[in-house]
Parts: C-alpha cells; structure tokens; sequence
C-alpha cells in the first residue's frame, strides 16, 4: 500500500504541546523550556523517558524543569537497601524511584528542583550545563559562592554541596539533569538517606555523602520560584529563545501519547527494586524471648530483588527444624520484601500444630527476618 | 569459501541456486530452494566485532552493569545490548546489526573500553551492512565513520517490513508512536498514523474487535468457527495473533496460597447458605457514621457481622474451635479473632481482629480501619495475620452473591458475605416492600459440625442482623 502523504508533521515537542510557538516550526535554534504541573516523581521521570524516546532534539534543545512531592530518588544500577532506610520511607510515606539515569542516591521534596538538560549525543555536554546553572545563580546574586567541581557537583561556600548530578545516553539523545537545594528538609534527607541494614555485600554503585546546604539559609530571599526562573531566563539567553516557560502535564496521553504505561512501569516492583544488582546479606541479630538470648545468624543471596539462596542459623531446637526448612523453602523465589515475608510466614503458621509457644517463637524470628528488608 | 558461494550467488537470480543445492550436501535435507539460499548464509554468516564507540566527554573506559542480551539470542538493529555505567553517567548501547550474538567481551562490573569490542554478532550476510537499511532521512554523513552508535536518526525499533512500509510512505518514523514492546514500531501504528494524515478509512485492525456474525444471506466456504467470519471489507487482511504463552515461578504470595488451599483439601466441607434483611441494619448505621466520623473512625457493616458473629460462637463455640492433625482433640478456642479478608495488590491476605468477644462494636471498627491501612501499605505484621479462628470474607463489595468459600485451615468454618441488593419482599401484613437483601454463603468442616450446628448459628447470626436491637440483650 503506497500512500502519498504530504503532510510532515514533525513530532517536535512545540507542535504537540500547541504552545503559542506550535504554529510555526523555527528553524534557527527552537528550544524550548518546560515545566510539568505534576510534583509525582514516577510521572515527572516518565517525562523524562517519553522526551528521551519521542522527541527530535536535532535543531533544538529542551530544559525540562520539575519538583517533586518527598521521595527518594535512587541511580539506575544502584541497591536501595544499601542506601536509604526503607522501613522509614514505608513509615513516612516517601516514595521510592529508581530513574534511569547513573549515579547516587538523593531525596527530592518541594524544596528541591530538578533540571533536565536535552540534546542529542553529540551536543551531551554536562560541564556546559552547570556553568549555565551557576551563571544563573550569580547572575542573581553576584556576591553567593558558587562553583562547580569535577565531580559535576555544584558547591556552596566551597564546602556544602547543593547540587548533584546524573546522566542518561541513549542511541541518538542523551539527557543530563541535576538537582538543586533551595529549601529541603535537611533532617528528613539525612534521616532517610542513612541506611540501617548491615552486612550488606553489592556492586552496586555506592552514593558518596556530603553535607548539604539550602541555599535559603544562605538567602533567604532565594525562593524556588525565584531560582527556576533566573535558570529560565539564563537558557533562553543562552539558546537565543524568549523567556517562555510552557506547562506540561505528564498525565495527559493527547500531549504524550504512551505517558501512562512509562509511569506505570517506573512504579512496578520490577523496576524498583527488581533491578537491584546481585547483592548478598550475612548479618546476626539477637532476639530476647522470656529470660533468654537468642543468637541467630542469617545468609542470604538476592538476585532481581528475589531471594536466590537462604540460610538460618538458629539455637537447636528452638524451633521445629522442619518448619524450620519449610521457611528457607519458601523464601527462596520469594521477593526480598517484608509484605510477602509475612504473608508467607503467617501461611506457615496455618498447617502445623496450634501451639501458642510455637506461634510466640514463630513470629519473633518473623518480625526480625522481616528488619531485615 | 563459504562466503563467496553466497556472495556469487546473491547476484545471480534463483535459478542460480540450484547448484547450491546441489554442491551444499547440508542443503540437501531441505526442498524449498529460498530457505536453502538462506540456511547456508546462516551457517556461515560474518561474525561482526561491534565494536564500544565513542561515549563523549572523553571518556576511554566504562563499567558494564547489565546485560539485555545473551550468547545464542538473535538481535534486531536497535535492540538493547547493554547498560554501561561511567562517572554517573548510564549509556544504554543498542546493535548496529540484525544477526545473532555470538561472544559477550565482558562480564558484569567488569570494565569495557571504548573502540574495543564489546560483542561479536553473526551477521546474515545475505543482508549485508547497508546503511540503506536506515529509513530515516540521514544528512550528509560520511561513511567511512561507521562508528556502530553513530546512526543519525532516531531510536526506533522496527522490524524490516515495517521500516519499508514507512520509506514506501514518505513517513518518518520518528514520527510514529510506537505500541509494541520498547516502544516498537507495529504496523498498525504506521497505518494509524497514515489515517490521521490522509483521513483514510482504514481495514479494522486484527486486535481485539466484536466481529458482528454474518447475515444469514451470505454463503461462504467453510470457514473455521469464530474468528475468521467476518463483514466483508474491501481489503481484507488475515488475522495474526502473535501472543506468546508465558511460564513463571510460583512464588510469594502465590506459594502462600498454594500451601494454604492444599491444606484446606483436607478438610471435607459442606455449605450452608442463607438469605438476610438488612433494612434495619442499613438505618441503624446510617445514623451511626457520623457519631463514628466524629470520633476519627470509618464505620462499615463489617464491625456489625463480626461482633454478631462473635455473639453466635458463645453459643455455638465450636464454629471456633480447632481439629487436630490426627483428628483426635478438638480445641475449642477461648478467643474469637475473626479474620477478614482482603485484597490486595499482591493478593489475598486474612488479617484478624483480635478478642472480639470483648470488643465493642466501635473498637472493632477502630481495628478494621488500622487493618486496613496497614494492609494497603503492605506493612501487616506477623501478629495480625496469625492466630486467626474463624473468618468472614466481604466478597460482596466486588461482587456476587451466593459464593463456595474455602476454610483456612487451622479454622473449622468461613462465612463470605455477597452484595446488599435492594430486592422486593414480603412484610407480615403481606405487602411487598423495598428489603435490603443479602446472601451469606457458610462453608464449615463437617468432621466436627453437623449441619444443624451451622443452621442454627446461622439463623442467631441472621437474628441480630435484621433486628439489631436484639443485640442489645445479648452484649458483654
């Protein structure tokens, strides 16, 4: 079937946003800088993946500017057990994402905002993008300290980083962004950036920490608002396009069709904690039952965030070895995850004898196993 | 030698081939000429190095992280190789070939350099490298680069014909929003975006239609039961279903309730269902939910059923007792932790209530409301989904109405409760009336209750519900 079709729509991002540029495709430099309405982390970085998949970024660029509700944002090969407190983000509610770009680990909340620079692969140029930042930042207030290092972070004072960054190259585009203090919650962020869980064994890639500052304890006159339109205003400058921010909203499927489905795949259990590299645990924990301490010491391999192989090594007889065995049993296959642990041990619990010490041991190592994830 | 064979022959039509078939003694097992043509091509393909190019930024070496890919796969131009990490940066590298991959260089974390090779693919060298396979329109680039990531154009996957479909139609595919898998360019999106260019009425796709049965007047040939009949249209095109069967593991909550059912086998079961009014109840909590809202707490019927339910087992203690494993001592159980039932994302978990024989109806609303938010976060402990000793399951507030529930074993009895319907009934003086009716299906171990035991449970249960103040009488 041989159809003429005369019409070249160009999928870029102006034409489908129907911004008041849309009319007209530019042929000089037709960057464009975006905002999402959205504070959900999973929708604000399946933004970023449909801009990374859809868009041409040939003849323009993009700056893509989002803040997101508290959440714990970890690098694309990296172990979350390894680096936040997991049970205290199930506690608070923060949410947990894993985006696709390297790097550490960092916490976002309202008063932080995130920076996402597009180019094509040639154009990828991260050193660029963070002198733009800080051109940005002084332009603002000459006097602040402000500089970036080699290690792609941007200091305060010299000392206290306040910004971190990270990166994703596709095939023809690649993507960096980075984040940047304003107004964070430093005792939440230091809370739930420290991990709890020992003898944790990973290649994972490991965060490094700093001490961080908001820059609104430098001044208190910087406001988000303020400093996501010095940055605006400082790309538009650059890219010789007017000082236009258009609102993106990253639910809605006309705008960015096959939005959804990357929203909901950064938020399945797969890709969260499923694409944890190999790691292995070997820890010991007591536990007090009655007058005694209990020594128990525990080995366990997880492969896709599933447990591959277990081992529980308990004082004899301290419990039924066959139920014992019928535990590592089922762990094994099982999501390295508290909810399935319980659920498989109270299932447990159902066929043997209905013996309340039984239930009483039972459940004590079961709440200690679960400390574990 | 091999290679030549192919090469000398591509050039010549299929006529030509065969005298390969007759000099290629592993051809010979094979009559049709094209796909002899083609296996022999297979068999020694070019083993391509594909090379890591050029990251940017001057970076000379990276670590390998994860592999998409492994020894023996065919890949497709575009596919996802790898994942590379350097200097928090993450680089997914994607082939440069359709072939299949023969050698991975590199194990996972190991370091991979750039410009070294990175995977060996065996090519089909019948297809050759001809960049011409890009169908994107390329500026002018200078072919002696053929670094493998360096494609100008764009991250599209697309089979052959669908590429040749789009180059037939002018059409960028970078302007196709691909449904498949990674985003994959199917057919159907290229012809879905045709009609939103052109207007075309195009042929129904083969997905997922309700083909209307054909008028009595048509004949056609024979023709297999359902799927092929259709409205006759001007292009018809064959349906193709291309779905896969898909085997997992049973794992998680699966094994959970793979243990549990099989246990629950054991325990011969007999049912026992009944019919409930609950107009009165309906009133009764229509007044009662603001004085529990005020309060903090979310007042449903199910702290009604469980604390009417708790009532009846004080008197019909064994609907709370436990058989052994020999069958030889029942316990009869001096707790009443009735377990609801849930659902979830995950599946189905049974938390329970503990002590309803000396909770009010209040408290037991207060503990559903804990038991509920904790079990959508997926954060019960092992203290509330044990200990359990007998069970109401509101399969109602999904659906239906009369239901076959399964005992959860160390249980002797489950009640599931169907949806509240407002059915026509008749009152005492004879009048039909508006009655809000719901079904309770019992299901208990007939090894230690008979059927009266449970009729007679039963119809107490039934008693407090359709005159809740009777209730009244019987609380401690």
């Amino acid at each position: 079937m041989v159809l003429q079709s005369s019409l070249k729509n160009c999928l870029q991002l102006c034409c489908i946003l129907r911004s008041p540029k849309a009319g007209f495709r530019s042929t000089t430099s037709g960057s464009l800088i975006i905002q999402s309405i959205s504070n959900d982390v999973y929708q604000n970085l399946a933004v970023e993946d449909w801009i990374h998949d859809h868009v041409n970024l040939e003849n323009q660029q993009v700056l893509f500017l989002w803040r997101n509700s508290p959440a714990v944002v970890i690098g694309r090969h990296q172990n979350p057990w390894q680096e936040c407190n997991l049970r205290l983000l199930r506690q608070k509610s923060i949410k947990l994402a894993r985006r696709r770009s390297g790097g550490g680990t960092v916490y976002h909340d309202l008063g932080n905002i995130n920076l996402t620079f597009f180019t094509t692969r040639k154009k990828y140029e991260r050193m660029e993008n963070l002198k733009l930042v800080v051109k940005a930042l002084k332009a603002l207030r000459p006097q602040l300290d402000v500089h970036v290092t080699d290690r792609y972070d941007i200091l305060l004072n010299r000392q206290y980083k306040i910004s971190g960054t990270a990166a994703k190259l596709g095939r023809t585009t690649a993507y960096h962004h980075c984040t940047l203090l304003c107004n964070a919650d430093k005792f939440v962020l230091s809370s739930v950036l420290k991990s709890p869980y020992k003898g944790l064994k990973s290649n994972a890639t490991p965060s490094v920490p700093a001490s961080v500052k908001n820059l609104f304890e430098e001044d208190p006159s910087l406001t988000c608002e303020v400093l996501l339109d010095a940055i605006a205003e400082e790309y538009a400058t650059q890219h010789h396009i007017d000082h236009h921010i258009t609102l993106i909203n990253p639910a809605d499927e006309t705008v960015l069709p096959g939005i959804n489905n990357k929203t909901k795949e950064l938020q399945t259990w797969e890709w969260v904690y499923g694409k944890t590299p190999k790691f292995s645990i070997s820890t010991c924990f007591n536990m007090v039952y009655k007058d005694s301490v209990l020594d128990v010491k525990v080995d366990m391999d997880v492969k896709h965030g599933r447990i591959e192989v277990c081992n529980i090594d308990l004082p004899e007889q301290w419990l039924p070895p066959a139920l014992c065995s019928e535990l590592v049993k089922s762990l094994v296959g099982s999501k390295f995850c508290p909810n399935e642990t319980t659920t498989l041990a109270a299932t447990l619990l159902r066929v043997c004898p209905q013996d309340d010490e039984l239930h009483n041991r039972w459940n004590l190592l079961c709440e200690n196993m679960v400390m574990l994830m | 030698v091999c290679i030549h064979r192919v090469r000398s022959c591509s050039s010549i039509r299929f006529i030509k081939s065969k005298y390969v078939c007759v000099f290629d003694k592993s051809a010979l097992k094979f009559s049709h000429q094209q796909r002899l043509f083609r296996t022999s091509a297979v068999s020694c393909g070019q083993i391509v190095q594909f090379k890591l190019s050029d990251i940017g930024e001057g970076i000379t070496e990276v670590t390998v992280k994860e592999w998409y890919i492994k020894e023996g796969d065919s890949v497709s131009q575009f596919d996802s190789i790898c994942e590379v990490q350097s200097d928090k940066a993450s680089v997914t590298i994607t082939s440069r070939y359709d072939g299949i991959i023969r050698k991975l260089h590199y194990n996972l974390d190991e370091i991979a350099y750039v410009g070294k090779p990175l995977v060996d693919i065996e090519i089909d060298a019948s297809k050759g490298v001809a960049p011409e396979e890009d169908v994107v329109e390329t500026p002018p680039m200078s072919h002696e680069e053929h670094t493998h990531q360096e494609i100008k154009g764009h991250k599209t996957l697309a089979t052959p014909a669908v590429r040749r479909l789009a180059m037939e139609n002018n059409i960028k595919l970078s302007e196709v929003v691909g449904t498949g898998k990674d985003n994959r360019i199917l057919k159907e999106d290229i012809l879905n975006y045709l009609a939103k260019q052109t207007g075309a009425i195009l042929p129904p796709s083969p997905k997922a239609e309700i083909i209307p049965p054909l008028p009595k007047s048509e004949t056609l040939p024979a023709a297999p039961k359902d799927k092929a009949r259709k409205i006759p249209v001007p292009v018809s095109r064959p349906i193709v279903f291309s779905g896969k069967d898909k085997t997992e593991p049973v794992t998680g909550f699966q094994k959970a309730m793979v243990k549990t059912m099989s246990a629950a086998l054991k325990i011969p079961h007999f049912g026992y269902c009944d019919e409930i009014d609950l107009t009165q109840l309906v009133q009764l909590r229509e007044e009662l939910k603001p004085l529990a809202q005020i309060r903090g707490v979310k007042l449903s019927f199910m702290p009604f059923f469980i604390k009417a339910a708790s009532l009846g087992l004080l008197q019909y203690p064994i609907l709370n007792a436990s058989l052994d494993e020999s069958c030889q001592n029942v316990t009869y159980k001096a707790s009443h932790n009735i377990g609801v039932a849930m659902d979830t994302e995950q599946g189905l978990i049974v938390p329970n209530v503990k002590n309803v024989q000396v909770l009010s109806v209040f408290e037991i609303a207060s503990e559903l409301n804990r038991l509920q938010s904790l079990g959508s976060a997926g954060q019960l402990g092992t203290n509330d989904l044990t200990g359990g000793t007998f069970t109401l399951s509101n399969i109602g507030t999904i659906g239906g109405t009369y239901t076959k529930p399964v005992i959860l074993p160390p249980e002797v009895a489950i009640g599931a409760l169907g949806k509240i319907q407002v059915l026509p009934r008749f009152n005492g003086k004879g009048e039909v009336f508006k009655a809000q009716i719901m079904n309770v299906s019992w299901s208990a171990d007939h090894r230690i209750i008979d059927g009266a035991t449970m009729a007679r449970f039963s119809n107490l249960w039934k008693s407090y519900l359709e005159n809740p103040a009777s209730m009244l009488l019987d609380l401690k």
